[in-house]
């Protein structure tokens, strides 16, 4: 079989079925929705940092879109905790697929990086260096 | 057997004519072809996309690169003249084919969309003013959709949509109400490339034309697998494409009545379409080649031609009852599935293509998990997307049928579907 049924493994869909840090965050530091329009997927992503205004404290996501964006997104919400905003800025693609642990087809990779993306931008508006009406859509 | 013996033609020796049906899938698809990892039968269900070329349509595309290829309409010299007489009988092979005049009235473009533009820029952008309107339908594909919105808003023209009803059909009471004195043109796709709805455009024609409306067809989904007679359909203007029907990409069809397409203006400019230049002004070719500035698409243009006469020789309401056939089919064994909701009316009054989703499947799951069973289908939002908002969804899946398909790929679809169903389960 080739690499659809290699992105469909027992992880994906556990955390597709049953997403970690689901929901929205009570007051969070930042919050940014970004979406995918060429598949409809959206993600809204609320973190919370500690005093230091670097650690991530805690991080809730939500949202609509295929298994591979919404368990991207909930293993990711996992791996953010305790990280530092700059962390969380040199997390690249490689860095996604390494934590899904599956090789994803060239077509599906806007699907799996959508949920780092919006946190990234989110962490970024946060810190003034990007404009908050920017906008994070991915397109693929 | 059983349904098997309804096809209309001999399927299995169609198929000897596409030998890329004949590939495996599943290794590597950053590199193109087949390699040694491909380990699936190919299930090619994506024919709404784009339909695959016979043996007689490559060769004709090579045979003029091999043995004649030269530029149209500028040498004396005997490729230019073969090129020539080639190219310009393509255009009349496709008139005979959908019933013009001449060639006169078949203008050659990259594809519908192009189409599209052409009579939208050459025609809407110098006739339509704040006090017209244009009427479409809610199940535009955006090749018509987009265009005559922003032409709309170039021009002050309100553009309309035609709502379609719970079944997937047009509301015909909404069509009556919307198409007025003030419509200048009705801008009507025949076959829904996403609900398979086959609309009645020679009804809707007649009404246009009763408020002196133009009537402009987009037939993508339509000319590759029925019948059509523009004379009988009663339109103005008409579009396809000819990868949609055994041609190369990067070449369509613009049918357009000849005193109509006389006077307009042309909407690109450059070689080819002129007659006679000065530095102060230019006068226009003749049509159809007033409307095709520059070199054309000529080997695809040739190919064109060719691919109308295989489809020709099968027989385009043979073509007809073997793609209803297997949408009737298709429709059938996914509804007894259970969980699968399918857009659009009854399969045995649709065009050759299902939609659906799979109750906790996304789309593009679906069509992920269906491509790893080597089926190849369509995911998301098929160009409507306001569709898509009205249906309440983001995107489905969409399995079109052609010639060369089969009861068994089918088959393997449903499969494909269960087992995708089997492990969101």
């Amino acid at each position: 079989m080739g690499l659809g049924s290699d992105m469909y493994r027992q992880q994906i869909l556990d955390h597709y079925k049953n997403p970690r840090n689901h929901g929205e965050l009570e007051d969070p530091d930042f919050t940014h929705v970004g979406e995918n329009p060429s598949c409809g997927d959206t993600i809204r992503v609320d973190v919370t940092l500690n005093d230091d205004d670097e650690t991530i404290e805690s991080v809730g996501f939500s949202g609509d879109g295929c298994a591979i964006s919404m368990a991207s997104a909930s293993m990711l919400s996992e791996r953010l905790h305790g990280m530092t905003v700059d962390d969380l800025d040199e997390l690249d693609t490689d860095d996604v697929t390494e934590m899904l642990g599956v090789e994803i087809s060239p077509m599906r990779i806007k699907c799996a990086v959508l949920g780092r993306q919006v946190a990234q931008d989110g962490a970024r508006i946060h810190r003034g260096e990007i404009d908050p009406d920017d906008e994070t859509t991915l397109e693929g | 057997m059983g349904v098997q013996e309804q096809y209309p033609f001999d399927v299995e020796s169609i198929r000897d004519d596409f030998p890329i049906l004949e590939r495996s899938v599943g290794g590597d698809p950053t590199t193109p072809g087949a390699d040694e990892a491909d380990d699936t039968d190919l299930v090619y269900l994506d024919n709404a996309a784009t339909t695959h070329t016979p043996e007689p349509v490559v060769e004709a595309i090579s045979d003029y690169y091999r043995s004649y290829n030269s530029n149209v309409h500028r040498g004396i010299h005997q490729l230019s003249q073969e090129a020539s007489v080639a190219y310009e009988e393509a255009h009349d092979r496709v008139a005979e084919f959908i019933g013009a005049e001449g060639r006169e009235e078949v203008i050659f473009t990259k594809n519908t969309t192009e189409a599209m533009n052409l009579i939208a820029y050459a025609w809407g952008l110098n006739e339509l003013g704040p006090e017209d309107n244009v009427v479409l339908s809610e199940m535009e594909h955006h090749a018509s959709l987009v265009t005559w919105q922003q032409i709309g808003k170039k021009t002050g023209a309100d553009v309309r949509f035609i709502e379609v009803t719970g079944d997937g059909t047009l509301d015909m009471a909404d069509a009556d109400a919307k198409i007025d004195d003030d419509t200048e043109m009705l801008s009507l796709v025949h076959v829904s490339n996403t609900l398979g709805t086959v609309n009645p455009i020679a009804d809707l024609a007649a009404l246009a034309h009763e408020h002196d409306a133009f009537v402009f067809a987009d037939a993508a989904q339509s000319v590759p697998n029925r019948p059509i007679d523009v004379a009988a359909l009663d339109v103005d203007f008409l579009a396809f494409s000819g990868h949609k029907m055994c041609g190369p990409t990067g070449i369509g069809a613009l049918y357009g009545r000849e005193a109509l397409l006389d006077a307009m203006e042309p909407y690109l400019y450059g070689g080819e379409m002129i007659r006679r230049v000065t530095f102060e002004d230019s006068t226009w070719e003749d049509l159809p080649w007033k409307f095709e500035a520059g070199t054309p698409s000529i080997a695809q243009g040739i190919g064109f031609a060719a691919a109308v006469e295989y489809v020709d020789d099968l027989g385009l309401d043979r073509i007809e009852a073997h793609e209803s056939l297997l949408a009737s089919y298709a429709h059938d064994r996914l509804t007894d599935l259970g969980g699968v909701e399918i857009y659009g009316p009854p399969g045995d009054e649709r065009g050759g293509l299902v939609a659906f989703n799979v109750e906790g499947v996304h789309a593009h799951d679906l069509s992920s998990i269906l491509s790893d069973h080597g089926v190849a289908v369509r995911a998301g939002d098929h160009c409507t997307q306001p569709l898509h908002d009205e249906l309440g969804v983001a995107a489905s899946v969409r399995a079109s049928f052609y010639v060369y398909n089969t009861v068994e790929e089918v088959d393997a679809l449903v499969d494909a579907v269960r087992a995708a169903r089997d492990l969101f389960a």
